[in-house]
């Protein structure tokens, strides 16, 4: 983090935690990005998290309506693959009576009518796109619909009541029509409605039908635009290199060779290394080869993930902050028939989208535009203004398709963006800073490495009777602008999602946390602390029935509240799957698990089986309540993209240090899930009235613990480490 | 300079001979459909045709393609089978972030026009060079074996859009 950075996050640190306390402590346990936040920069507005700006839903920030009949919706979220140039528009288009084929759409500049609705922040991230628009879009579609209607009543001087709109025409009782088309104009010179009255679901025409992504012609023929792909007159490529230890400064540099590669235009020190500006990549690249940095390493220099795995699993044998406490686990354990007890082993994770990370950046003196792939645009512009001297209405950002997101580019200290503004003024030309794929993985902002302790104990019948689980990790809260909101009680909330929240009927529980600091940045990544707790949850809840001899869908049924939503995804899963009464092939078996995440419950089956020792997962069957649903092979999708990136993690994923230095660099030694070893998903939605709930993360905490408890009964080895590619099976 | 076949026309590019095609293709002639994704050939997303195969434009050298025809994505619709892998990528609605979408589409029209009825196994095996992040493999396999099983895909659906 350079000194700038440092100083506006001071800045942007809230003083005074308590004016802008949680909105409510549900909305915290949904971890992600769910925040409350204030931006006291000096000379721009300040918002408290407890008094947002008063919504308004003017449709012309939403939605335009040309002469020719067609419609562009402006969407305020980032599409990084989740559907939201699609299912956003649906939300209007269903409420505006459009007709969609007509529909296309267009990204949001920053402005604060495209702030997220539950905070004044635009941004993209915790599953909460549709959860936070779904009633916002479709007042803005219905408030325009209104308009339109009105906008014709008055032109045929007819009652509004006896108008309708239907297909993008508003349609007399008397068989006479006009088009949207036509109706704009006046329309939008009409004053906003003071009741806007939304349909009801039976009525719905487009919600809840599957529904062909809007973004998917430009996405096969070579014409999406993201971010690496925006090209400007007179823009130089820019290469860095940062110190090869997280926290190291440039002590000296020689450029000498570097600046006699063709096409080199200069070499410049920025904060973060480097620079190397070039007309294009390839130059770029060859020079930065050939520069000659001494660094500062720093404490940074001293890192290994062993010595850290093995001080994380001493630490979590001692009391840490206390996140949970039910009932009296000591006089629990006292009692309990049988216990149990085990450690776990989970790795740093990069993000490893598959475009690495990049922005353009056109800085005048008075106006600083910037093309990226960004899930925060609001502190992206901000940090630009900061780092610039303008004011964040100066700074412009252009939100490009992102070629994958995952939490990686919602950088809490906008660290690409601010990084690239340095560069933009150390070069005095348009500049597009490329980050390489050895770049990004050694780049850091990495999932947080993990070592739990869980014990357990069960009654005679069989029942967990006390349970204590002690987890040990970075905050990736703690050092940011959130924490003053997402850290409660020494607790960063997103450390212990999903274990602090587990679902079973435990009368002795207590979790605890130690939250150990070092160099290494940590940050979201998709479906952030769920992303481990679910594991090791699931994995000892299923050692649990296994230890009293229940099946462990019987026994997890056993243990559910009874009017719990886990139970009917796991029951949906369980006969879909037919669990206890399909016949598996010889050598294979079931392992299940379910989890909630961002308010949606997801139950995953994995047919697993060991081919030479190798985790062969041939098929996942899959049931999520996620609430009413908007476009159902968008929620398909979601899972079965949830199970990828989750199973790439836990069959592959590792991100080691020695000496300060991260060991892996590319696909080769961080290697993704590949076509051969994709298993069949099948996705079944429990049908349901309530409200809808997060789907671009939920698919991905149950897959990891759904394998693993396949792989006991296969093999009789409870894995307790992530991935599951360093374990020897027999 | 060096002289180059891109999707049926002669282009003239001022490049150091060295320099991998992928950056030609970007940065010399902002034919951006093709992807950077790790300058390894790990990932695949860079995948082009040299005279109708599919290779690794980040680890082919600009001077390699001289004299041979590249297509790229941009110049996939020109043949009736690239049309058809379109269509049904259409169809069975495949991207998701889409960033890997092109190299993908290129390495399955390749493996059609050498062998239009691949079996599972060669769908694999075809495929497996590259990657995707957010899980589209199923669809990639579904779209493909459609192209398969109808060939002229692109003619019935009136053609990719």
């Amino acid at each position: 983090m350079n000194k700038q950075m440092e100083n506006l996050l001071k800045e942007i640190t809230p003083k005074n935690p308590a004016r802008r306390k949680f909105i409510k402590d549900s909305a915290a346990l949904m971890g992600g990005l769910v925040i409350g936040f204030y931006l006291p920069i000096k000379g721009g507005r300040v918002y408290a998290a407890d008094a947002p700006p008063k919504p308004v839903y003017p449709p012309n920030a939403f939605i335009r309506i040309a002469a020719d009949d067609s419609i562009t919706i402006v969407v305020n979220k980032s599409e990084m693959g989740q559907g939201v140039y699609t299912s956003l528009p649906m939300l209007i288009a269903e409420e505006l009576e459009a007709d969609w084929s007509r529909i296309s759409v267009e990204s949001a500049p920053v402005a604060a009518v495209y702030n997220h609705t539950s905070f004044p922040m635009q941004m993209t991230g915790g599953s909460t796109s549709i959860t936070s628009t779904w009633e916002q879009m479709r007042r803005v579609g219905a408030s325009g619909r209104m308009l339109l209607i009105r906008a014709a009543a008055q032109q045929w001087n007819v009652p509004e009541s006896e108008c309708h709109a239907e297909n993008s025409q508003v349609i007399h009782a008397s068989g006479k029509k006009l088009s949207y088309g036509k109706l704009a104009d006046a329309a939008a010179k009409l004053p906003l409605p003071d009741n806007v009255t939304l349909k009801l679901p039976k009525d719905f025409k487009i919600i809840g039908k599957a529904t062909k992504r809007l973004d998917t012609p430009a996405k096969i023929n070579g014409t999406a635009q993201f971010g690496l792909d925006v090209y400007l007159p007179g823009m130089l490529t820019v290469l860095i290199a940062r110190s090869p230890v997280f926290g190291g400064k440039v002590k000296s540099f020689d450029a000498t060779e570097a600046r006699k590669v063709a096409g080199v235009q200069g070499v410049y020190q920025v904060p973060t290394g480097i620079a190397v500006a070039a007309s294009g990549f390839w130059p770029a690249k060859t020079a930065r080869d050939l520069l000659e940095i001494e660094w500062e390493e720093g404490p940074g220099a001293a890192l290994s993930t062993a010595q850290m795995r093995a001080e994380f699993l001493e630490l979590a044998k001692t009391p840490g902050a206390v996140a949970r406490k039910d009932g009296d686990t000591v006089q629990g354990f006292k009692k309990a028939h049988k216990t149990v007890s085990a450690e776990y082993e989970i790795p740093y994770l990069a993000h490893a989208t598959m475009e690495p990370l990049n922005v353009v950046v056109d800085l005048k003196p008075d106006h600083c535009s910037i093309w990226t792939g960004t899930q925060m645009q609001t502190m992206d512009a901000m940090m630009a203004a900061k780092i610039a001297g303008l004011k964040p209405e100066q700074v412009e950002i252009h939100t490009t398709f992102l070629g994958g997101g995952f939490g990686r580019r919602a950088n809490p200290l906008s660290d690409f963006v601010g990084e690239a503004v340095q560069v933009a003024m150390a070069v005095a030309q348009p500049v597009k800073v490329v980050w390489t794929r050895e770049d990004d993985m050694r780049g850091g902002y990495y999932r947080p490495m993990w070592a739990d302790h869980i014990e357990a104990g069960i009654a005679k019948d069989g029942k967990p009777l006390a349970w204590k689980h002690t987890l040990v990790g970075q905050s990736i809260i703690a050092d940011t602008a959130f924490a003053g909101f997402m850290i409660q009680n020494g607790i960063d909330v997103t450390s212990v999602e999903g274990a602090a929240t587990l679902p079973y009927v435990i009368p002795n529980l207590q979790v605890e946390l130690h939250s150990p600091k070092n160099e290494v940045p940590v940050q979201w990544w998709r479906s952030v602390g769920h992303s481990h707790t679910a594991f090791v949850v699931e994995t000892m809840i299923d050692e649990l029935a296994h230890l009293t001899g229940k099946d462990p869908v019987a026994y997890r049924l056993g243990i559910l509240p009874a009017a719990s939503r886990y139970r009917g995804v796991l029951q949906l899963a369980a006969d879909k799957a037919g669990w206890g009464k399909k016949k598996l092939a010889a050598g294979h078996a079931y392992g299940v698990a379910v989890h909630k995440s961002f308010d949606s419950y997801v139950a995953e089956i994995a047919d697993v089986s060991l081919e030479n020792g190798k985790v062969r997962v041939h098929r996942v069957v899959a049931a999520v309540d996620c609430g009413m649903v908007i476009n159902p092979d968008g929620v398909s999708q979601q899972i079965e993209s949830g199970i990828v990136y989750g199973l790439s993690a836990a069959l592959h994923g590792a991100i080691t240090l020695e000496k300060g230095r991260v060991v892996q660099s590319n696909f080769h030694d961080y290697t993704p899930l590949r076509f051969s070893e994709m298993p069949q998903v099948e996705v079944h939605i429990v049908a349901s009235a309530e409200a809808p709930t997060g789907i671009g993360e939920p698919g991905v905490p149950p897959i990891a613990p759904a394998v693993a408890n396949a792989l006991f009964k296969l093999s009789g080895k409870r894995v307790r480490r992530m991935p599951f590619d360093k374990e020897t099976f027999v | 300079m060096i002289t180059l076949s891109i999707n049926g026309k002669n282009t003239k590019v001022d490049a150091d001979p060295n320099t991998p095609l992928l950056w030609v293709l970007r940065d010399h002639l902002q034919l951006t459909g093709t992807k950077y994704g790790c300058g390894m050939a790990q990932c695949g997303a860079c995948t082009v045709h040299l005279d109708g195969r599919a290779v690794r434009s980040c680890q082919t050298p600009v001077s390699t393609a001289s004299g041979k025809q590249v297509t790229t994505i941009e110049g996939l619709a020109e043949t009736a089978l690239g049309k058809s892998v379109q269509a049904a990528w259409q169809e069975v609605d495949v991207p998701q972030c889409g960033y890997c979408q092109s190299g993908q589409i290129m390495a399955a029209t390749a493996l059609l026009k050498d062998n239009p009825h691949p079996s599972d196994a060669e769908i694999s095996a075809a495929m497996d060079g590259i990657l995707c992040r957010c899980g589209t493999y199923n669809r990639i396999r579904a779209a493909i074996q459609k192209v398969a099983k109808h060939p002229l895909l692109a003619e019935q659906s009136g053609g990719a859009k």
